[in-house]
């Protein structure tokens, strides 16, 4: 049973039947989902929640499927984990860490948007699957993909990280590498959609897959025990995740799950590819396009499709947005593993750098509640780190004792 | 074959279904006047009153952004190939 109501422009507000759509007629607005609010609220309870599996499926009367999902069953229900090292190391009063680095099945977010997006095009009866990406997004309609049975055509910028392209062919996709950036690539998909029947997940599933995205507020908040926090971090490359974030917030105020709150949103982005921290610094909604040149690949989106609403997001609820070098990315990158032994991407390195740089800012408050989403592992950027090659030891208890000298009082047995 | 303009899915009802339309030279303001000649109505969907292209659309010549070049004064060649695409979620 399913309590979407239809499809609306955010723009213009133009309804639509639910179809495989994603851009209004009247405007070029993009359309999204709208539920029938009133009518979960009346239905759905925190307890009946509390009895289903710890998967993203457990929201699914506000996900816009009509039946049960068929794709990506296991996905969501990732550890929000309280992040104690961390949270002294940077000095704020209670940290979180939303980790979707350990997502099944491909250890990145974009596993909740391919569950949602690929369930649908099956209700709209596609044979054949599709995205633009950069680099997770790929992995998750490739995997998802094959695991459903459904052909997969994947198309990426020609400079990605070589574990991102690897995870994604391993899965028998069709994989085409696109000379240009990701905005080339994503021109040509919309290109393809308006040719062939191929569900690109987010182009012409765009509004559907999107909101797969919210289940990530939805678990940030009840694994609060039904609250909300202060301020989130959110790394942002097209801007859709922090937007989904703040709806999934709004959605559980709207049903009663939370009280109302004013979270404040905080965008995080590489200095090599930030058109939406600078519209937010520049005090605008308007986004200019910039060539993407940053280690940050998964977030190199030069003309973010959702930047006017990310904008809008962080503003309203009085957030901020800032960049960061690849030096500060790859730092915080280390740091987030020894403190608290989680391994991200690049992604990740560019959220905790920004919540840094924000602190050392002074604005984010520190004496909050934060949530650092994390998206991404850091298995997949190898390509980013560089340490220095390790020297072996001969096998003698003796080598070992010269190489640990400094600290052998304190192991002595 | 002159220049061509492809016209995204959602302005193919003012098209006939027609998918791509050659043009002659001049600039993207050009282009536009002549669409909205053969085509009456489009130009209101891909313009704001005041004539600025509207936010949700991205026009590219030969593959460029026009906001890397000269907006709707872009000029375009002999043998470009216009691009009116939706703006799309990333990934
Ligand atoms: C790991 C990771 N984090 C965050 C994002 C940003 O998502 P959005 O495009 O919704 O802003 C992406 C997008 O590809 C990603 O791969
Ligand atoms: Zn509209």
């Amino acid at each position: 049973m399913s309590y979407v109501k239809g499809l609306k422009c955010r723009i213009c507000g133009t309804p639509y039947q639910v179809d495989p759509l994603a851009i209004c007629e009247e405007c070029f607005g993009p359309l999204e989902v709208d539920y029938d609010y009133d009518a979960i609220k009346v239905k759905l309870t925190k307890e009946e929640i509390a009895s289903r599996p710890g998967t993203m499926w457990r929201y699914k009367e506000l996900l816009p499927l009509d039946g049960e999902p068929t794709v990506g069953l296991h996905s969501g229900g990732t550890p929000l984990v309280k992040a104690d090292r961390l949270a002294r190391a940077i000095g704020v009063r209670e940290l979180y860490i939303k980790n979707d680095a350990v997502s099944h099945p491909t250890l990145s977010f974009k596993d909740r948007v391919v569950a949602v997006a690929l369930s649908k095009a099956r209700e709209f009866g596609f044979d054949a699957v599709g995205c633009a990406s950069t680099g997770n997004l790929a992995n998750s309609v490739a995997a998802n993909a094959s695991a459903a049975g459904i052909p997969a055509y994947i198309l990426i910028p020609d400079n990605l990280e070589r574990s991102k392209v690897l995870g994604t062919r391993i899965f028998g996709a069709n994989v085409v590498p696109v000379r240009g950036n990701y905005d080339d690539v994503n021109r040509l998909c919309s290109e393809i959609a308006g040719r062939y029947r191929i569900a690109f997940v987010n182009v012409n599933l765009r509004p559907f897959y999107g909101e797969g995205s919210k289940t990530f507020g939805y678990e940030i908040a009840e694994q609060l025990g039904w609250q909300l926090p202060d301020a989130v971090v959110v790394p942002m490359a097209g801007g859709s995740l922090i937007t989904k974030i703040h709806k999934a917030f709004k959605d559980l105020e709207k049903i009663g799950f939370v009280e109302p709150a004013e979270p404040r949103f905080f965008g995080a982005q590489a200095t090599g590819c930030n058109p939406i921290a600078a519209a937010v610094k520049a005090g605008t909604r308007d986004i200019t396009p910039v060539k993407p040149d940053t280690i940050a690949k998964s977030l190199a989106i030069g003309n973010p499709a959702d930047g006017y609403f990310a904008t809008g997001v962080i503003t309203e609820t009085g957030g901020w947005s800032e960049d960061v070098s690849d030096p500060e990315i790859v730092e915080a990158i280390h740091v987030l593993a020894e403190t608290e032994g989680i391994f991200t991407e690049t992604a990740g390195g560019v959220t905790l750098a920004v919540t840094r740089k924000l602190i050392s800012q002074g604005r984010l408050n520190t004496n909050s509640r934060v949530v650092l989403a994390i998206t991404g592992n850091g298995l997949k950027t190898q390509d980013a780190l560089s340490l220095v090659d390790l020297q072996p030891i001969e096998p003698h208890l003796s080598a070992f004792e010269k190489l640990i000298a400094g600290e052998a009082k304190k192991l002595a047995a | 074959m002159p220049s061509t303009v492809i016209i995204p899915t959602p302005l193919r009802r003012f098209t006939d279904g027609v998918e791509t339309v050659p043009v002659e030279g001049g600039t993207i303001k050009d282009v536009f006047n002549y669409l909205e000649e053969k085509f009456p109505g489009i130009r209101t969907r891909l313009c704001e009153e005041n004539g600025d292209l509207r936010r949700f659309i991205n026009v590219y010549v030969d593959g460029e952004d026009i906001r890397f070049l000269d907006r709707l004064d872009t000029a375009i060649g002999e043998k470009s190939e216009i691009s009116i695409v939706p703006a799309i979620a990333g990934g």
